[in-house]
């Protein structure tokens, strides 16, 4: 073996070691992280026992103890509550949400990007949007129900205005956030304009996009509570509403619960989508 | 357009503001034109759509006469001292926290499982625990208000401190600089044109939230005269609170607006 040899070979081996060292760091990081999230849960959880059940120093009239919780939601889902099982009010919710959100989609991203690449846009477009763009999406709930009354039509509606307004402005900002440097040089190289948005605009903007799409499903499921808080047949708007009339606390924490939980498995998707769609960017 | 060559449009230029005006002119006269037009013409009934005049004559009749109690400013002066506290409240305790995340890990541990648990309780979906436990005054709007216009402020810090440049945190900590100066003099100022950006639609969030409290909740405010108007049958009443719901969302924008352009300006963008 010649000296070149055995260098190179002991250069090797400490960049497998650093390597494993660094992925064994980050693996110790994950689990500690799912850990003290674990810990975190369970000293609420005591937390919450102790003050209601034991100790009774929240009034169950304020807030249940987790054993109500436990009864209103086997209620819900053996029984039923407010005319439907926990699972079909659910699947109504999304039905509606999915709706809304894709159209806004749609309509909204292309908008807020063309908006970003041409000022011209822009300034033609602006002045409409800035006058509708301020009035909440729940603002829009009595003119919806005077234009489409009380059924699923006016409430897709009112989500696909609150999905939209942030889906155009993170677009627009995306735009504007790239690199000049990327842009004149996509320019001096004289790309075609269809190429341009592909490589260039699409992806430099995708990071605010996403954010916006975040924020989206958001505004999403707080328009659908309210539209299903002011008139529903189900939905999990429509349990809450029942539930505040009922003065039930255990079933509002079981509605509100049930939104968190749907709203949380519909983001882990989006999530995933984002790193599908930017695999070159990585989060620390 | 035709004198302006292909590749020039494709990245954003500075009209001349002459331009900029026509445009912009030009794109405020098609939208009431168009709306003018569907409800003068009867293809619409007035029921459903008055002319923009209509409507306009109606917000100036609720400027001086009370509706349900109160003048149109009297409402929105309500509306807006609940908004002030939600909001201020919302960003004072936001912002830090998500810097705070997005540097320790520990925090970020543990409070992202209950953040993510909660945020995504709509709003609205506290407002009958917001009336149990503070009432339908000041308390329960606020309450309502916060939890609107909390996620974005902390999302947008933390997501801003995350995607700093590895570079300026490596080169802080070879040069030794301690948590609390990480934060303050690296992640804060490379994450505030995404903590603008969060503010702007916390902000935004948190007067939709006000008014989808009021709508349910309240006896005074700008949501409420818009209830009152939908029971009455009067698209113009309604029509006017959407304006006047605008007017004040979108001072508050502009505002922030402001702030977001000459922090940009000076950073060079």
């Amino acid at each position: 073996m010649t000296g070149g040899q055995a260098r190179g070979s002991a250069r090797a081996s400490i960049a497998t070691l650093s390597q494993t060292g660094r992925g064994r760091r980050a693996a110790r990081e994950a689990s500690e992280g799912l850990w003290i999230g674990v810990a975190t849960f369970g000293v609420l959880f005591v937390a919450w026992y102790a003050l209601t059940t034991l100790t009774h120093t929240i009034s169950p009239g304020r807030f249940p103890a987790p054993a109500e919780v436990w009864d209103a939601l086997v209620q819900i889902n053996v029984t039923g509550y407010a005319d439907a099982r926990l699972w079909q009010h659910v699947l109504h919710s999304v039905k509606l949400v999915l709706l809304g959100f894709f159209a806004a989609i749609l309509v909204g991203v292309p908008l807020g990007l063309a908006m970003g690449a041409s000022r011209a846009f822009e300034a033609f477009v602006n002045p409409p949007f800035l006058l509708l763009r301020p009035i909440p999406p729940l603002a829009w709930i009595p003119l919806a129900i005077v234009w489409l009354g009380l059924g699923d039509a006016a409430k897709v509606l009112i989500i696909w205005f609150a999905a939209f307004v942030p889906a155009v402005i993170n677009s627009y900002s995306g735009v504007r956030t790239i690199e000049p440097h990327l842009i004149e040089a996509a320019r001096m190289l004289g790309v075609p304009r269809r190429l341009f948005v592909r490589e260039v605009l699409i992806p430099g903007a995708m990071p605010m996009i996403f954010t916006g799409l975040r924020l989206s499903l958001q505004a999403c499921w707080t328009t659908l509570v309210a539209g299903e808080l002011i008139g529903a047949i189900a939905g999990l708007g429509h349990v809450l509403y029942q539930a505040s009339l009922d003065i039930f606390p255990a079933m509002i924490v079981v509605g509100m619960a049930s939104v968190a939980v749907t709203a949380a498995v519909m983001t882990v998707a989006l999530g995933f989508l984002e790193r599908r769609a930017m695999p070159w960017r990585q989060s620390r | 357009m035709a004198t302006i060559p292909v590749v020039a449009q494709r990245a954003p230029r500075e009209l001349t503001l002459s331009r900029f005006v026509a445009l912009s002119v030009g794109g405020l006269v098609a939208f009431f034109g168009v709306w003018w037009l569907l409800a003068a013409s009867g293809l619409v009934p007035a029921q459903f759509l008055p002319t923009p005049l209509a409507v306009a004559e109606q917000f100036v009749t609720l400027t001086r006469s009370p509706f349900v109690g109160y003048t149109l400013q009297q409402h929105l002066a309500s509306s807006f001292g609940r908004f002030a506290l939600g909001f201020g409240l919302a960003a004072a305790i936001g912002v830090p926290l998500g810097l705070a995340m997005g540097w320790f890990r520990v925090l970020d541990a543990i409070v992202t499982p209950l953040f993510d648990a909660l945020r995504f309780v709509a709003p609205i979906a506290w407002v009958p625990f917001a009336a149990l436990w503070f009432g339908t005054g000041i308390g329960g709007p606020v309450l309502v208000i916060f939890s609107g216009a909390f996620p974005p402020c902390v999302i947008n810090a933390y997501r801003g401190a995350k995607y700093v440049e590895p570079r300026l945190i490596e080169a802080a900590q070879t040069l030794g600089a301690s948590h609390a100066r990480m934060i303050v003099e690296v992640l804060l100022p490379a994450s505030v044109p995404s903590i603008v950006a969060g503010l702007r639609i916390g902000a935004g969030l948190g007067w939709q939230s006000l008014v989808g409290a009021e709508l349910i909740v309240a006896s005074s405010g700008i949501g409420y005269l818009l209830v009152k108007g939908q029971s009455n049958i009067s698209t113009a009443i309604v029509m006017s609170g959407m304006i006047a719901i605008g007017i004040v969302g979108f001072a508050i924008d502009v505002l922030l607006r402001m702030l977001e352009r000459r922090i940009n300006r000076r950073r060079g963008r």
